[in-house]
C-alpha cells in the first residue's frame, strides 16, 4: 500500500504540471480583457498602459514560467517563513528568510514577487486564506449535515423498499437533485427574510463569535445557506446509500446472519451497513474537494463571499492569476482526494489490494 | 452663470443645509452607531489610481478626498482646498495655462499629521509615473509640471491653454494620497504596497479598520476629521457582492442595509420592492444618453472592405436630412422611457443633456408626429409605388438594418422603434450582438459598434466630470473609425462639417463659462436637431436606494455617490 501511495504521488506531479499548462492556455485563449470593467470614459491609451503594468506585454511562455516559479517556489517559501517566524506551533525554530531576496540596487532585503491578483494588486494566497473560514464553515457544515441526513434516509429507504417512505424519499431526493440552488436560495430568502423576517438574507463575514448572542446570530445566518447546500448533498448521497444497501440486503451472508438468529437491528446496522459503507465512503471522500472549492452560486445568493464567490468575481474581472491559482488549487485537491478515496477503499475492503 | 456665482450658490446651499435639516440630529461624532452600505459589486482595492472601477473609487471616497468635488448639480465645491481657483479670483492664469490651488488651513490626515503641498505634488508624481499604469492617467494628460510653491500652495502648469483646468485633484477619480505612506510605492512598485493600497490614510470622514478584498470593508469615524460633530456614524459596514436585486431587497424589503448603490433593475421590480416601505429609491440624472446613431456612410456588403462604411461611400438613403428627420419624428420617446426606464429615465433630444449650463433647450423631438414624418418622406421622394406598404424611390426599397447590444430593454426598444418606423412605411431589420463583442473594439470582427456594418445602431454613452469638450470633440472630421486607424475612433456617424470643427476650435480656447456653454449648446444642436445625425432617446439616470431611517443623503452622479457621507445621520 505504501508503495502504491508513493507511486501515485510521484505520478501526480506530471499530471498536475500538465493540468496547470492546460488551464493556463485555456485562459489565454478565452476572450476577455482585464480592462473590461474600466468605464468607457477611460481612453484607450490609458488602458494600454494599465495592461502593461499588469505584465500583459510579456510573451506567453514567460508569463507561464513566472507563474510556475511564483506558485511552486515563492509561495511555499513564504509559508515556511511564516511557520518559523510567527506560527504558534513551529515558532521556536530559527527564523528563516527564504522568501526574501537582496535588491541588487539598494542592497536591502525585499520580498520576492508572489502571485499577484490583477484586481486587488495583492498576493492571491493571502486572500484565499482569508476566504477559507467562511467557505469551510458554511460549505463544510452543509456537507456534514447532508451526510447525517442522507445516511439514515438511505438505510431506511432500502430496508423498506417501495414503501411509502421510500417513495417519498425518492421524490424528495429527485426534487433536491433537480432544483438548482439559484432557485431554492432566493425562494427561501423571500419566505424567511422578506415575508417572515426571521433570518438575515445577507451573511455577515465579519461576525466574531464570542458570546451566546453572537453565536445565535451566526447560527441564524448559517441556516439558509447550509440547508440549501445540504439539500443537494442529501439527495446525492442518500441515493448511493440506498442502492449500496439494496445490493447487500439480498446477499447470502445476510440470510446466514438472520438464520443464526441475530436481531434484525444487528443484521442491518452492523453487517449490512458496514459493507454498504465502502462505496459511500469513497463517494464522500471524492466530494471533499468541492467543499474547498466552495459553492459558487449559493455563496453568491447569500453573500457568503467565500472561495466560490472569489472565483466568480475573478472570472468576471478576467483576473487571470487569481483564476489560474484557484483552479489549480482545486486540481491539486481533486488529485489528492482521489488518491485518498483509493486508499480508503483498500483499507475498508481487505479484498482490494493494489500491490 | 459665472463660476463664482455657481460657487457661491454651492456654498450657500451647504451653509443653509444644516439649518434646513436641523431636526435634532446635530451632536457629537459617532452618535448614530453603525451605517450599513451594500454595493453589489464588491470593491477590490482602495487606491483609485490602480483601479478604474466605479465600485473601488466610491469605496475609497469615504477615506480619500480630492482638493475639490462636484456637488449634486455638477458645481465645484472645495474639499481640501480653501476655494476653487478661477480666473476671477486669480487662481487660474489669464492664459489658462496654469492653476494654483491652496489647501485650507488646518487640514489633517487621519494620523494627525498636516496635509501639505508635498502630498499633492507626490500624488501627481505617483499617477504620472510612466511604469505605474495609473488608471487616472487621463486626468493628468497635458500637465507639464506640478510645483509646491509653499507649505499649502500648489501650482499646476499645463503644456497649453486648458479651459477646463479642473482635471487633476478634482473629483472621486483624483484624490490626494499621503506621501509618507506611498513614498516607496512609485511606478512598478505600486502593487507591492498591499498594506497601503488596502488601508490608505486619508482625510475623509472615515478610516479603514479592516479591508477584505471583494468582500467587506469596515470603517471607523476619523478621530481627526475637520468637523468635530461629524460623521454622525461611528462605524461603517461596507458589504460587497451579490446582484442588484439582492442589494435592493436588503434595503427596500428587509431593511438589513441602509444604502444600496446603482440598482440596475426594471422599473416595476424596484416599485414592487419599495412597497415594503423600509426604504425609498432615489434617482438623479447625469450625462448618460441612450441614442440611435445614424450611419452617414454606406454599409452595404456589396462594397469592397476598403470602402464599406467609410466616407468614400455616402449612405444612399440616410444622407438626406429629411429622411433622418422623418425617422426621428416617428419615434415616441416618452413611451420608450416609460417602458424601459420608468423613474430612472427621461425622454431627451440632447446629446449633452446636462449640466444645465451645457444643455440645450431642444425639445421639439419629444412629440411624436407620424403624419409629419410621412409628409417629409413624400417630399423627399420616397413613395410607395408598388403598394406593399414599404416606401421606395428609384427602384430602391426603404429598408434599414438596426443593430444594438443584447439587453432586454434594448430589444424592447428595437421592437417598438421597428413598429414606429413601419407606420411611416420604413422596413426595419433588427439585429442584436453580445455586448462583449459589440463594444469590444476588435478590428477583425465585423460586429463592433465602431465598424458600424449597419444603417442605424443604438447604445448609451456619457462623459466624465462636467465638461463636454472632449465628448463633443469626438465628432470632429477625420476621427471616424476607418481601416487605416484599425477601425478605432469615436466619430461613429462619420460626421464631418467644417463649421462644426471651427466651433470646436473656438471651444478649446474659450475660458469663460457662459461662452463655453453657448458654444457647447450650439455644437449639441448641430449634431441633433440641425442635422439629425444622432437621435437621442432617453437620458438615463442612476437609481440607488436609501433606508427611510437614513438622513442627509444627496444622490450625486458627478462625483462619488458617497461624497457627502460625513453629513449622513440616523433619523430618530
Amino acid at each position: 500500500m505504501l508503495n502504491f501511495t508513493i507511486r501515485r504521488l510521484v505520478l501526480s506531479i506530471p499530471t498536475l504540471l500538465f493540468i496547470s499548462l492546460v488551464i493556463f492556455l485555456l485562459l489565454q485563449l478565452a476572450p476577455g480583457d482585464p480592462m473590461a470593467q474600466v468605464p468607457l470614459t477611460v481612453p484607450p491609451e490609458v488602458k494600454q498602459k494599465m495592461r502593461e503594468a499588469l505584465g500583459l506585454g510579456a510573451p506567453i511562455h514567460i508569463q507561464y514560467i513566472k507563474w510556475l516559479q511564483q506558485f511552486f517556489v515563492v509561495e511555499p517559501s513564504v509559508f515556511i517563513d511564516y511557520l518559523t517566524n510567527k506560527s504558534f506551533l513551529l515558532g521556536w525554530l530559527p527564523d528563516t528568510q527564504l522568501s526574501m531576496t537582496v535588491d541588487p540596487v539598494t542592497g536591502e532585503l525585499v520580498e520576492k514577487q508572489r502571485v499577484i491578483s490583477w484586481q486587488t494588486r495583492s498576493p492571491v494566497m493571502d486572500i484565499v486564506i482569508q476566504r477559507m473560514p467562511q467557505t469551510l464553515w458554511v460549505v463544510g457544515l452543509s456537507y456534514l449535515v447532508g451526510i447525517l441526513i442522507a445516511i439514515p434516509i438511505g438505510i431506511y429507504s432500502a430496508y423498506r423498499h417501495y414503501s411509502l417512505f421510500d417513495q417519498a424519499g425518492t421524490f424528495i431526493t429527485m426534487v433536491g437533485f433537480s432544483i438548482p440552488p439559484f432557485f431554492t436560495g432566493p425562494l427561501l430568502i423571500v419566505i424567511f427574510s422578506v415575508s417572515l423576517g426571521w433570518l438575515p438574507s445577507i451573511y455577515d463575514t465579519t461576525l466574531v463569535v464570542d458570546s451566546w448572542a453572537t453565536f445565535k446570530t451566526q447560527f441564524l445566518q448559517m441556516i439558509m445557506p447550509v440547508m440549501v447546500l445540504a439539500l443537494q448533498t442529501t439527495a446525492q448521497i442518500s441515493r448511493y446509500m440506498r442502492s449500496a444497501m439494496l445490493d447487500n440486503l439480498n446477499q447470502d451472508y445476510v440470510r446466514t446472519a438472520r438464520a443464526k438468529g441475530l436481531k434484525e437491528s444487528v443484521v442491518v446496522m452492523v453487517h449490512v451497513l458496514r459493507n454498504s459503507m465502502i462505496p459511500v465512503v469513497t463517494i464522500i471522500a471524492m466530494g471533499m474537494p468541492a467543499i474547498f472549492g466552495g459553492a459558487i452560486i449559493t455563496e453568491n445568493v447569500f453573500k457568503v463571499n467565500g472561495i466560490g464567490q472569489l472565483l466568480l468575481t475573478a472570472l468576471f474581472a478576467n483576473d487571470l492569476p487569481m483564476v489560474m491559482t484557484l483552479t489549480f488549487i482545486f486540481a491539486i485537491l481533486i488529485v489528492l482526494f482521489n488518491l485518498i478515496a483509493d486508499i480508503l477503499y483498500g483499507v475498508l475492503d481487505p479484498r482490494i489490494r493494489y500491490d | 452663470m459665472k463660476m463664482r456665482t455657481l460657487l457661491m450658490g454651492a456654498i450657500a446651499t451647504t451653509a443653509f443645509a444644516p439649518v434646513a435639516f436641523a431636526d435634532g440630529h446635530e451632536g457629537e461624532r459617532g452618535r448614530d452607531g453603525q451605517l450599513n452600505i451594500i454595493y453589489w459589486q464588491a470593491p477590490s482595492i482602495l487606491n483609485p489610481f490602480l483601479s478604474g472601477g466605479t465600485k473601488d473609487l466610491e469605496a475609497a471616497s469615504l477615506v480619500l478626498e480630492p482638493l475639490g468635488r462636484y456637488d449634486e448639480n455638477g458645481a465645484l465645491v472645495p474639499f481640501l482646498a480653501e476655494e476653487i481657483p478661477t480666473v476671477e479670483n486669480g487662481g487660474v492664469s489669464e492664459d489658462l495655462t496654469s492653476i494654483t490651488w491652496k489647501i485650507a488651513e488646518g487640514m489633517q490626515w487621519s494620523d494627525g499629521t498636516p496635509v501639505t503641498s508635498a502630498d499633492v505634488k507626490f500624488t501627481a508624481e505617483y499617477c504620472m509615473h510612466p511604469e505605474g499604469g495609473c488608471a487616472q492617467g487621463a486626468k493628468f494628460s497635458g500637465v507639464e509640471s506640478v510645483e509646491a510653491v509653499d507649505e499649502r500652495t500648489i501650482k499646476v502648469t499645463f503644456d497649453g491653454p486648458q479651459p477646463n483646468p479642473y482635471q487633476p485633484f478634482m473629483g472621486a477619480q483624483s484624490p490626494i494620497l499621503q506621501m509618507a505612506q506611498f513614498k516607496d510605492c512609485l511606478g512598478p512598485k505600486a502593487p507591492e504596497c498591499t498594506e497601503a493600497n488596502f488601508n490608505p490614510i486619508g482625510t475623509g470622514p472615515f478610516v479603514v479598520k479592516d479591508f477584505r478584498p471583494n468582500d467587506v470593508i469596515q470603517f471607523e469615524a476619523n478621530p481627526n476629521y475637520r468637523d468635530p460633530s461629524k460623521p454622525a456614524f461611528a462605524t461603517v459596514n461596507f458589504k460587497g457582492g451579490g446582484d442588484a436585486a439582492a442589494a435592493g431587497r436588503a434595503v427596500l424589503e428587509t431593511g438589513e442595509f441602509d444604502y444600496a448603490w446603482n440598482l440596475q433593475l426594471a422599473p416595476d421590480v424596484i416599485a414592487k420592492m419599495a412597497e415594503a416601505g423600509k426604504g425609498t429609491p432615489i434617482s438623479a440624472f447625469g450625462t448618460l444618453v441612450e441614442r440611435i446613431e445614424i450611419n452617414l456612410t454606406n454599409p452595404s456588403p456589396d462594397l469592397p472592405a476598403e470602402t464599406r462604411s467609410t466616407i468614400a461611400e455616402p449612405h444612399p438613403i440616410l444622407s438626406d436630412f429629411k429622411v433622418r428627420k422623418a425617422l426621428s419624428m416617428a419615434i415616441d420617446r416618452e413611451l420608450l422611457t416609460e417602458v424601459g426606464y420608468g423613474q430612472a429615465g427621461r425622454a431627451t433630444c440632447n446629446f449633452v443633456p446636462a449640466p444645465a449650463l451645457y444643455a440645450s433647450d431642444n425639445t421639439e423631438c419629444l412629440t411624436q408626429d407620424i403624419e409629419g414624418a410621412k409628409a417629409l418622406l413624400e417630399e423627399a421622394g420616397w413613395t410607395d409605388t408598388d403598394g406593399d406598404g414599404i416606401r421606395d424611390k428609384d427602384g430602391m426599397k426603404f429598408s434599414l438594418l438596426f443593430q444594438t447590444s443584447t439587453n432586454a430593454v434594448r430589444q424592447d426598444f428595437q421592437a417598438l422603434i421597428k413598429d414606429f418606423w413601419n407606420q411611416i412605411g420604413v422596413e426595419t431589420e433588427l439585429r442584436n450582438l453580445d455586448g462583449s463583442v459589440f463594444f469590444g473594439g476588435d478590428p477583425g470582427s465585423p460586429d463592433t459598434f465602431q465598424k458600424f456594418y449597419a444603417d442605424v445602431e443604438m447604445y448609451a454613452n456619457n462623459f466624465d466630470g462636467t465638461d463636454p469638450q472632449a465628448y463633443l470633440g469626438s465628432r470632429r472630421c477625420g476621427t471616424e473609425p476607418k481601416p487605416s486607424s484599425q477601425w478605432q475612433g469615436e466619430n461613429i456617424n462619420r460626421f464631418c462639417d467644417p463649421a462644426y470643427d471651427a466651433l470646436l476650435d473656438e471651444l478649446e480656447t474659450t475660458g469663460e463659462l457662459e461662452k463655453r456653454g453657448e458654444i457647447a449648446r450650439k455644437l449639441n444642436d448641430m449634431l441633433t436637431k440641425d442635422t439629425m445625425t444622432i437621435l437621442p432617446l432617453v437620458d438615463r439616470g442612476r437609481v440607488s436606494a436609501a433606508s427611510t431611517t437614513l438622513g442627509g443623503v444627496v444622490l450625486n452622479v458627478w462625483d462619488s455617490e458617497l461624497w457627502n457621507v460625513a453629513d449622513w445621520y440616523r433619523k430618530k
